[in-house]
C-alpha cells in the first residue's frame, strides 16, 4: 500500500491522542502517512506538526473558518484532499468528528467504510480488519478492498511505544477552497462538567450500568461506594436516563479515568465505555452476562446478580 | 416544522447471542428484539421539540418483524404519523445503515422534512453509521453525537458531544439530520392501557423503488470473542464471591 491519510483533530492546537493513535496504526501498513490537520492559522499549524511523530507528511490546511471544527468546513477539505492525492486508506478515529465524516467522505468519494476497527493489517490491495460489534459482545473481521475509509476504536495501540525514534513530519501547506460556509456556524463550547464531582480525581470508583434498573436501586451502591470509600459513577445509559449527573459518566463522551480500583456492577463493557477506563489499576467486574465483554478487560470478574453480592459485600466491610 | 424520526429494532444485548451457521450475522432466530436506545432517546427528542415549540413529527421504520408495534408505540409517545417502508428481503445480502440509507433516503425526499433525527450508532454499524448516510444522500448538513437539539425558524441549533465530556453548540440551517446521542430530558413511560387502545391502527407502508448501498457483508465473518484469556472470574455462590472479592480488597489494600 503507498499511502495512508489519516485526518488529524485537535482542540485549539492539541493534538486529540486517539488521532496519534491513528498514526502508529498506519505506520508499517504503508509508505506514506500523510496527516490531514485543519487549522485556524500557520502559527497553530506549525505547533501541531511538532505533536506527530511518526507521519511522514503533514498535509495543513489554515483558515480563520477552520478554527472550530464543524462537519460542513471539514468535509470539503477532506474530500478535496482524497480527490487530489486518492489514497489508498483514509483513517479517522471513532469520535464525533470520526462518524460526522467516515460515511460522509465516503459517499462523496464512492468508497467503501468499515468501522469499530481494533486492528488493521495490510494485504497486497486490501486491509484486513477486526471491528468489535454488538456492544463489544461480537468480532467482525472483514477484507477491505482499497481504496476505503477506516474507523478506528480509540485506545487499541500503545502510540508512544510505536513511535518512540522517529522524526517529525514534513510539513506541506495547501490551499482548498471552502467556498461559502453558511450551513453550519460554532456558537458556544461547554466545558466538562465537574459539578459535584471531579473522577479524574478519585482514586477508587463503583461505576453502576444499565442493569442498575432505576433510582430506586441506587441507595445500596451508595452504600457500597461509602463502604469502598469510592466515588459512584454510571456508564452512558444511566446517565441518559437520568439516574445519575453528567459529571458522573465514565466512557467515551464522559470522563476517562484511571483509578485505582474501578469496581464495575452491571456494566456490559462496550468499547465506548471502555475507552474511558481500560487503563484503570485493578478492574472488577460483576454481571449477571457471562457473555458480556468487560470480562475481556476486567483484571477479575463475577457472573451474579449484582443485587445479591452487592448487600452481601456492604455487610462484610462492615 | 416537519420532523422525522427513524426507528430500528435491535438484539438485546443482555441475551446470549449466537452466530448464523455461516457465520455471517447472529442468530435471530430466537433473540429478543427493542428498540435502539439513541432512537428512543430521537424519538423522544423530536416529541419534546413538538410540545414546546409545534412541530409535526412522523415516525419512520423499515418493515421488519416488530416493526408494527414499535410504530404503535411511537404513536403512544406522541408521534403524529408513522411510515413503514416494505423492503423486498428476497436476496437482500444486508440490512446494514449503509445498505438501508438510499431506501430511508426516498422515503425522506417524499415526506420532506425540516429535520430528521435518528439515533447516533446502531449496535451492528460496521459499514458506517446512518446519520451521515441519511445527510450525504439528501445533501443535508448532518450533526452526529448530539444531545440537545433547540429549533428556530430556519435553522436549529445542536450540541456536539466530544471526548472528556467537552461539548460545542452549532446552529445548522435546515433541513438538516441530526444523530442523537441523549435528549433532554429520559424517554416518557408509555401507559399499557395506551397501547392497547392502538392495536387496531392500520400502519401504513410505502414502496420505494432505491436498491440498497452495497455494504462489505460478504466479505465480513464474525467471531465471539475468547473470554477465556480475560477475567480471572470469582465461582460459587454469593458468600463465596463475596469473600473472595473482599480477600481480593483487603490484598490490595483497598478494604
Amino acid at each position: 500500500m503507498n499511502t495512508v491519510l489519516i485526518y488529524v483533530e485537535h482542540v485549539g492546537g492539541v493534538v486529540e491522542d486517539a488521532s496519534k493513535e491513528l498514526i502508529a496504526h498506519s505506520i508499517g501498513l504503508c509508505d506514506q502517512v500523510e496527516a490531514l490537520v485543519c487549522a485556524a492559522s500557520q502559527d497553530q499549524l506549525n505547533g501541531i506538526v511538532g505533536q506527530l511523530f511518526g507521519a511522514s507528511t503533514v498535509i495543513g490546511i489554515c483558515d480563520e473558518r477552520l478554527a472550530s471544527y464543524t462537519s460542513e468546513t471539514v468535509l470539503k477539505c477532506l474530500n478535496s484532499l482524497i480527490a487530489t492525492r486518492n489514497p489508498d486508506l483514509v483513517v479517522m478515529s471513532y469520535s464525533s468528528a470520526g462518524m460526522d465524516l467516515a460515511a460522509s467522505a465516503a459517499i462523496g468519494t464512492e468508497r467503501n467504510v468499515i468501522s469499530y476497527v481494533t486492528e488493521l493489517k495490510s494485504d497486497a490491495n486490501a486491509v484486513n480488519a477486526v471491528s468489535q460489534i454488538y456492544g463489544g459482545k461480537m468480532f467482525a473481521k472483514t477484507e477491505v478492498d482499497l481504496p476505503a475509509v477506516v474507523v478506528m476504536v480509540p485506545g487499541t495501540i500503545d502510540y508512544a511505544a510505536v513511535i518512540e525514534e522517529k522524526e517529525i513530519p514534513q510539513l506541506e501547506v495547501v490551499d482548498v477552497e471552502l467556498g461559502e460556509v453558511v450551513r453550519m456556524t460554532v456558537v458556544g463550547e461547554i466545558s466538562p462538567e465537574t459539578d459535584d464531582v471531579d473522577l479524574t480525581k478519585a482514586e477508587r470508583i463503583l461505576c453502576v450500568g444499565r442493569a442498575l434498573g432505576g433510582t430506586e436501586n441506587l441507595a445500596q451502591f451508595e452504600e457500597l461506594a461509602t463502604k469502598l470509600g469510592a466515588e459512584l459513577a454510571g456508564s452512558r445509559p444511566v446517565i441518559d436516563a437520568g439516574w445519575l449527573s453528567k459529571a458522573r459518566q465514565v466512557g467515551k463522551s464522559g470522563t476517562k479515568v484511571k483509578p485505582r480500583l474501578y469496581f464495575m456492577a452491571g456494566v456490559s463493557g462496550a468499547p465506548e465505555h471502555l475507552e474511558g477506563m481500560q487503563d484503570s489499576e485493578l478492574i472488577i467486574a460483576l454481571n449477571s452476562d457471562e457473555q458480556a465483554p468487560i470480562f475481556s478487560k476486567a483484571h477479575y470478574g463475577a457472573v451474579c446478580d449484582m443485587f445479591q453480592v452487592v448487600p452481601a459485600l456492604v455487610e462484610k466491610l462492615d | 416544522m416537519k420532523i422525522v424520526v427513524v426507528l430500528r429494532l435491535e438484539p438485546v444485548l443482555t441475551e446470549q447471542l449466537e452466530l448464523t451457521e455461516d457465520s455471517r450475522d447472529i442468530d435471530k432466530e430466537w433473540i429478543g428484539l427493542e428498540l435502539n436506545q439513541f432512537d428512543d432517546q430521537a424519538l423522544e427528542q423530536a416529541v419534546l421539540i413538538k410540545e414546546s415549540q409545534g412541530a409535526h413529527v412522523t415516525a419512520l421504520a423499515i418493515e421488519d418483524e416488530g416493526t408494527d408495534r414499535l410504530l404503535k408505540t411511537a404513536l403512544a409517545r406522541g408521534a403524529d404519523e408513522v411510515l413503514q417502508i416494505s423492503v423486498d428481503d428476497e436476496g437482500l445480502e444486508s440490512r446494514s445503515s449503509r445498505a438501508m440509507s438510499p431506501i430511508y433516503a426516498e422515503a425522506l425526499r417524499e415526506i420532506n422534512p425540516d429535520l430528521v433525527l435518528v439515533g447516533v450508532v446502531s449496535t451492528a454499524d460496521l459499514y458506517g453509521e446512518l446519520s451521515p448516510y441519511l445527510g450525504a444522500h439528501m445533501g443535508w448538513p448532518q450533526v452526529s453525537a448530539v444531545s440537545d437539539v433547540q429549533t428556530n425558524d430556519s435553522s436549529i441549533i445542536v450540541q456536539q458531544e466530544y471526548a472528556g465530556g467537552r461539548a460545542v453548540r452549532i446552529e445548522v440551517s435546515m433541513p438538516a439530520v441530526v444523530g442523537l446521542q441523549t435528549a433532554t430530558q429520559p424517554p416518557r413511560y408509555v401507559a399499557g392501557s395506551k397501547l392497547r387502545e392502538l392495536l387496531k391502527v392500520e400502519i401504513p407502508t410505502t414502496d420505494t423503488s432505491s436498491q440498497p448501498m452495497g455494504d462489505l457483508s460478504l466479505n465480513s465473518v464474525l467471531e465471539l470473542p475468547d473470554l477465556s484469556e480475560g477475567a480471572e472470574m470469582f465461582e460459587g455462590a454469593t458468600d463465596s464471591v463475596v469473600d473472595q472479592i473482599y480477600s481480593l480488597l483487603q490484598d490490595r489494600g483497598l478494604a
